[in-house]
């Protein structure tokens, strides 16, 4: 039985120190998965590995069977791994239309000679990015479409940009999004919007989930399965109700059980 | 911005409101004023530029480098940013007592350069600390009169600048225009007595201009006049026109972009029949450099690629077409049309682009441009090496590059209209590349690396194959441009090709407005046209001797309070929803706006403590 | 608030209807704050509220254009940054800013760098490791390389070495682990006790009035709510838009 993304024994070590040491993780075809852990417990070096902006020193990463191991990372998205960013990193100057059209980049084909003659095929896929640019934007309802597809992304409200992100990441035409703590900073209404949003990614895009997060309420109301990463090894595995409940994860993690804070 | 609202606040309310001015504001700006007038002094501006003549025997181009100081500092020392949500005294006798204050402390700077050029010899290093400057600076009549006269002048011109906020809008757009339309008629005095001669109409400007140059008397009172009453005429109705191009839509908005687009076209044909020798030959110039700039303005303003050595293309361009055409070139026998010799230069701009790109492209940031500087002097030392001097000639360079013979023109550097002709074919040629590419595929492909390189790799893009598509796109325009200049010329010399062009092209495309194409034309009309390129000289031929300063100073200018450039882009400019943007960037810590926060920061003394920063 | 909680000891920092405004848009509008000795307040509101604004111009490094700061009875309005921090105001910044690349020793010393004394820079180095005994046993450790808890120890501990007399938090618990948000809180309760003033800027409401004696709300640079952490907590209106509850 294979997974859609297998993770073998992945060691990441930066100057001496393992960022991530002997982690073996799977995931498979339309789940969501959490990644949880204590600040600095090597989880967004786990993104990055995946997704090639970091090398892994040991170990081997798996997608849909093949390996990914030393691909450039706009080859790991040509697979379909898409991602967004703990610290939200669109393209502050383009607009909100461009940041979506842009990430099909590895989806389309025209280069210099259609754009300079405006062939019938280059205007065909010109057409055929922004459709799919505003449909991925017309997932979070009104908020980035309309007069706002032609703005700049930097004025756009923090809640937005990190919306804007996912947009982005759902236009790569991924199987497979990694999000990054995607409710980072939000209140908690948008973070219950999201939250929901996230359920319907899979449902209605058929993405495949991964995800950093460190709001539990999100964690509890979308995971199918949560790994928790301490010091870059796994520590517990499981429902999130197991883990939750779990001493070591209390005791590095969660603290006190989250009914008795709030 | 700030401090003029709370002046002190230790004399808080007893203080009549008159005097109850922000010293501090008017101590700093004063100051500054009589700096910038000493150092324009000491640099020969005054004395180097008496004999440019503005108005006949009355105000000459010397006198106005100084002038236009004190009246700008009175303008900046009162003028206020407009808060929401704050009630703002309208702008009044407050305001205009700042700006004579400024402007009497700014006579500060000539009174002490007169007493000291008086009383002590420092002309071993001010070269220009002397007499004629002492002349000029006391208006020959002695040094009494010369402290008295700049305290005068100083407070006059800054009441004038900081009154400008205080006259209704009208009055204010009469005086500007009245000011901005004598000093262009009469700056523009080569291409204005050009054109009329062209026309037939030499007996109007031989009236206006006197014999020594500058307008006389008389024709810069009807002058005035005249123009002073177009804006009352035209009032609103220019704003009026734009404002509803901007409004217009899809279709429509096409429509009047063509016929814009159409009406320019049509006046680049047309106008230089009619223009002299002279200014065919600067509108040559800026063609070509504007050609430069088209290519540069892919490679750093849309790539963000900070290309330091451009100038190597620009030289491939050249040397290949003297190689090929000229019959002096020492090793290539048969001499090409030059039509053939340009898809061999396209070609091996090409290959070039590839051969520097290569090894450069996967630098980032500072260490890509270091790397860039020295590639591009690396191919001007190769063409003038003594070791490929077979091929191209060493110093000597190749001489005897024919003219380009069309068949139905000849275009030769005799003739700068027929020149400016095929610069003009190729311009509108890369101005379409720009266009089309700007908004395809590969255009947002590379915006988004400009942006963040490792996102755009992270969303699917191979960013090394784009960066060197925007290497190679730019070198063939470079090449272009180089073609041209070694027809134009008939010759190239390695000279041709110093870093100094690398540079000013970057400054044009900079100061123009970086990754558009409206910008890059008004930044070489501008740069190239009026101040001149690096051997070229400008309209301006009296600034040639401080050229390079002005490009300098003006860079820094327009990094501290315009980085977005002469014409920004339109998303730059974009008003709607701007609190939203605004407040979040700022409460984000984001200082879009250098001109506020330098303002807060100065108003409040502040420095970061490093832990805060 | 002001008219009768300004009779009681002068308070410690002051806004006094204070606006600024960033280029012309009006960030905050009359704010009016006080932080008396001892308390441990905070400040909570949502993203663009005002929040980091407010701690720009308690700092200095935004100048309001009306109103007064007032830091321990003097006028700072248009005192820098580093004035502020040697009488007395010491930010922790949000998500620590440690320099990574010192030790955590380097770190503790650079939070004193502002004072001459060097007897009382020993003596404020040894309550740092009383208050956090971890952070003797790392001195000599680059500062990267702590865990997240430890870090936060190491900035609020050179927060405490410019011997502040209030110290502001900004989010100490953004992007922080729930173990580590409540560890945190439970640190700044710690050094509240031993006597510290505490203002707090936070957007996780439930946490900060959990600890806090008292709680503003701003809402797009207006306080809208002002009171005791109990009321607060008790207020239906608060509990729709800030804890989460509809």
């Amino acid at each position: 039985m294979s997974h859609l993304l297998e993770i073998r024994d992945l060691k990441v070590t930066f100057g001496g120190l393992d960022a991530l040491s002997g982690l073996n993780f799977h995931v498979d075809e339309g789940e969501i998965v959490s990644v949880i852990g204590p600040n600095g417990a090597g989880k967004t070096t786990f993104f990055n590995a995946i997704s090639g902006l970091v090398e892994a020193t040991e170990g081997d990463i798996l997608f849909e069977d093949e390996s990914v191991l030393g691909l450039e990372p706009h080859q790991v998205t040509g697979l379909g791994i898409a991602r967004t960013f703990q610290n939200v990193r669109l393209f502050p100057n383009m607009t909100i239309l461009e940041n979506v059209m842009v990430s099909q980049h590895c989806r389309t084909r025209q280069l210099v000679f259609g754009a300079l003659m405006q062939t019938r095929a280059f205007k065909r896929e010109e057409r055929e990015i922004r459709e799919r640019a505003e449909a991925a934007l017309g997932f979070f309802g009104s908020r980035l479409v309309g007069y706002r597809l032609e703005q700049a992304a930097f004025m756009l409200s923090y809640a937005n940009r990190r919306r804007l992100e996912i947009a982005r990441a759902m236009a790569t035409q991924p199987r497979l999004i990694l999000l990054d703590e995607p409710v980072a900073g939000m209140n908690p209404m948008e973070t219950a919007e999201l939250t929901g949003l996230i359920g319907r990614l899979r449902s209605e895009w058929g993405f495949t989930i991964v995800m950093i997060e460190h709001d539990m309420r999100v964690v509890r109301d979308v995971s199918d399965r949560v790994v928790v990463l301490d010091h870059g090894v796994p520590i517990a595995h499981g429902s999130y109700d197991e883990v939750s409940s779990n001493p070591e994860v209390i005791e590095a993690y969660l603290g006190r059980p989250l009914e008795s804070r709030a | 911005m700030s401090a003029t609202m709370n002046a002190p606040i230790s004399g808080s309310s007893t203080a009549p409101a008159l005097f109850d001015l922000d010293w501090r504001r008017i101590g700093t700006w004063g100051g500054l004023c009589a700096l910038a007038l000493i150092l324009v002094s000491l640099i020969g501006m005054p004395v180097g530029l008496d004999r440019r003549m503005i108005i006949e025997g009355r105000l000459s181009l010397g006198y106005l480098a100084l002038l236009w100081i004190p009246l700008l500092f009175g303008y900046v020392v009162s003028k206020r940013v407009v808060l929401e949500g704050v009630e703002t005294p309208d702008p009044g006798a407050r305001d205009v007592l700042a700006g004579f204050c400024t402007g009497v402390l700014s006579g500060l700077g000539p009174v002490l350069l007169i007493l000291g050029i008086d009383n002590f010899n420092l002309r071993e290093p001010l070269v220009n600390w002397g007499p004629p400057l002492l002349e000029q600076l006391t208006f020959g009549r002695g040094t009494g009169f010369g402290i008295v006269a700049w305290f005068g002048i100083g407070a006059v011109l800054g009441l004038l600048g900081s009154a400008l906020h205080v006259l209704p809008k009208d009055v204010r757009r009469v005086i500007s225009f009245v000011i901005y339309g004598l000093l262009s008629i009469s700056v523009l005095e080569a291409v204005i007595s050009d054109l009329s001669e062209g026309f037939g109409l030499e007996s109007l400007t031989d009236d206006m201009y006197a014999r020594r140059g500058g307008l006389t008397v008389k024709s810069s009172i009807i002058l005035a006049v005249v123009i002073g009453v177009l804006p009352i005429l035209t009032k609103g109705r220019l704003k009026g026109a734009t404002n509803h191009y901007k409004e217009l839509q899809g279709e429509e908005r096409k429509r009047a972009s063509m016929m814009l687009f159409s009406g320019v076209a049509g006046l680049c044909i047309v106008l230089p029949l009619f223009l002299g020798k002279i200014v065919n030959e600067l509108l040559a110039n800026v063609g070509l450099f504007l050609l430069l700039a088209l290519g540069l303005n892919i490679v750093v303003g849309l790539a963000g690629i900070l290309d330091l050595g451009y100038v190597a293309f620009f030289a491939v361009g050249g040397y290949t077409t003297s190689v090929l055409t000229s019959a002096e070139s020492p090793f290539f026998a048969p001499e090409l049309h030059f039509g053939f010799a340009l898809i061999i230069v396209i070609i091996m701009a090409g290959l070039t682009g590839l051969v520097i790109g290569a090894p450069v492209i996967r630098m980032r940031g500072d260490y890509l441009a270091i790397v860039t500087l020295g590639f591009g002097e690396i191919i001007r030392l190769l063409f003038m090496s003594d070791w490929l001097k077979p091929y191209f000639g060493g110093a000597q360079g190749i001489t005897n590059v024919p003219p380009v013979d069309l068949g139905f023109a000849v275009v030769t550097g005799i003739d700068p209209r027929s020149v400016f002709y095929l610069v003009l074919v190729f311009c509108t040629l890369a101005i379409y590349v720009s266009w089309r590419l700007q908004g395809s595929r590969l255009g947002r492909a590379w915006m988004a690396i400009r942006e963040d390189e490792q996102v755009a790799e992270a969303m699917g893009i191979n960013t090394v194959n784009a960066k060197l598509m925007a290497f190679v796109v730019g070198a063939m325009m470079a090449a272009l441009s180089g073609a041209v200049l070694a027809a134009k010329v008939g010759s190239v010399f390695p000279n041709s090709f110093m870093i100094l062009v690398s540079i000013i092209i970057l400054v044009v495309v900079i100061v123009g407005g970086m990754g558009n194409i409206a910008g890059v034309l008004v930044g070489s009309f501008v740069l190239i046209g009026v101040l001149g390129g690096p051997r070229q000289p400008g309209l301006l031929q009296e600034f040639q001797s401080y050229k390079l300063l002005i490009y300098g100073a003006l860079l820094v200018f327009m990094m501290l309070q315009r980085p977005e450039g002469l014409v920004p882009s339109a998303r730059r400019s974009q008003e709607l929803h701007q609190e939203e943007f605004l407040q979040d960037a700022w409460l984000k810590g984001e200082d879009h706006d250098t001109e506020e926060a330098a303002a807060a920061a100065a108003a409040g003394g502040s420095e970061g403590t490093g832990e805060q920063a | 608030m002001s008219a009768e909680e300004s009779s009681s000891p002068t308070a410690l920092l002051e806004f006094r209807k204070v606006n600024t405004h960033y280029g012309a848009v009006h960030i905050l509008k009359d704010v009016d704050l006080a932080i008396y000795p001892g308390e441990l307040v905070c400040l909570l509101g949502g993203n663009a509220s005002g929040k980091t604004t407010t701690l720009k111009t308690l700092l200095g490094m935004v100048t309001p254009t009306s109103g007064e700061v007032v830091l321990d009875g003097e006028v700072v309005n248009h005192r820098p940054t580093s004035y502020r921090v040697a009488n007395g105001v010491t930010m922790v910044p949000e998500n620590r800013r440690l320099f990574k690349r010192l030790s955590v020793k380097e770190n503790l010393v650079l939070g004193a760098y502002l004072r001459k004394d060097k007897d009382g820079i020993e003596a404020d180095l040894e309550y740092v490791f009383e208050l956090f005994p971890r952070v003797k046993e790392r001195l000599s450790q680059k500062s990267g390389t702590l865990s997240g808890g430890e870090q936060q120890m190491v900035a609020i501990g050179r927060a405490l070495m410019s011997r502040p007399k209030v110290l502001l938090m900004d989010e100490p618990s953004m992007g922080l682990a729930p173990a580590l948000v409540q560890q945190n809180f439970e640190l700044i309760q710690k050094i509240n006790d031993e006597g510290m003033s505490i203002f707090m800027v936070e957007q996780n409401a439930n946490m900060a009035l959990s600890i806090a004696d008292r709680g503003w709300v701003l809402q797009t640079g207006t306080v809208v709510l002002n009171d005791t952490s109990e009321a607060l907590l008790a207020n239906p209106e608060m509990r729709a838009a800030y804890l989460g509850e509809s």
